[in-house]
């Protein structure tokens, strides 16, 4: 993250040597005012000089494709990577095609979750507009989804015949709201979360018991 | 490994030139210490522990030819 601090005689002139500076244009940059300045007495007594403070901002697919790009090249699992941008529900889906996909994403996807998770943390870092961000890889997260659509259905009838409830193993919060959401039209039982990060996981209860 | 270390811990800190990997080859391990600027503690460790732990992981699945287990202790 490019920052400077630049001063002139107006605020105008302060941005616009700061921007010079940083060779960039002013949608590309966060202005801070520092100090207005003053114009003081004949413009020599008592004048002060208008200070900004003016930051580079990244675009965030760029940030979050470099960082990507860069880490994997360094784990020796080279990758393509494509990005959509959904401006509705400000979220990024990084997609990463590349040979040794397995891995990168690692047992039950922990390895492609931690990276999703400093993506997250590189995109949003310094900026006030925030986005979600998904790391996919190879369809990974559709066939995550498809297995713990299966999975959720067979703890559910677990919990209905056993008739008492049923811990599932810890989950990541993603991928909690899928068996939530899953399982919310399903009447006979209800679903809640227990237990601290890292370690929350699901619990389905049969409706009728206790 | 120490690069990789090196580009994830940089891109996450506010001062990347504190950011220093150290490597040590002990005899069934290689221990990587790493330490950043003051103020960007928190920003490698996170809330309990859970940046500190994605960059485990990512770094430990980065598994060499090296058959050493590797060990990222941080500061």
């Amino acid at each position: 993250m490019k920052e400077i601090t630049a001063s002139g005689q107006t605020v105008e002139q302060a941005v616009k040597s700061a921007l010079e500076q940083l060779n960039t244009t002013r949608d590309q940059v966060k202005i801070d005012i520092i100090d207005e300045g003053k114009k003081g007495l004949l413009g020599v007594f008592g004048s002060k000089l208008a200070v900004v403070k003016v930051t580079m901002i990244k675009d965030p697919i760029k940030t979050g494709e470099e960082f990507i790009l860069d880490v994997t090249a360094k784990m020796n699992v080279p990758v393509q990577v494509s990005t959509v941008k959904d401006e509705d529900t400000r979220t990024l889906t990084f997609n990463l095609e590349g040979e040794k996909m397995g891995m990168l994403i690692g047992k039950r996807g922990q390895t492609l979750n931690a990276l999703q998770y400093l993506v997250h943390l590189v995109v949003n870092k310094n900026s006030e507009n925030h986005f979600s961000v998904i790391v996919d890889a190879e369809g990974y997260r559709d066939r995550r989804k498809a297995s713990l659509d299966s999975l959720a259905h067979k703890m559910a009838e677990k919990a209905l015949y056993l008739q008492r409830k049923v811990a599932l193993e810890p989950m990541p919060a993603f991928e909690r709201k899928i068996i939530h959401q899953m399982l919310q039209s399903d009447d006979r039982i209800s679903t809640y979360s227990d237990g601290q990060e890292p370690h929350r996981h699901i619990v389905i209860v049969p409706s009728q018991s206790k | 490994m120490k690069a990789l270390i090196e580009s994830i811990v940089m891109s996450l800190v506010d001062h990347p030139e504190s950011v220093v990997v150290t490597e040590q080859e002990e005899d069934a391990k290689v221990v990587y210490h790493l330490t950043v600027h003051e103020s960007d503690v928190g920003k490698v460790i996170g809330k309990n522990g859970r940046i500190a732990k994605a960059i485990r992981t990512v770094v430990y699945a980065a598994k060499t030819n090296r058959d050493k287990r590797i060990y990222l202790d941080i500061m």
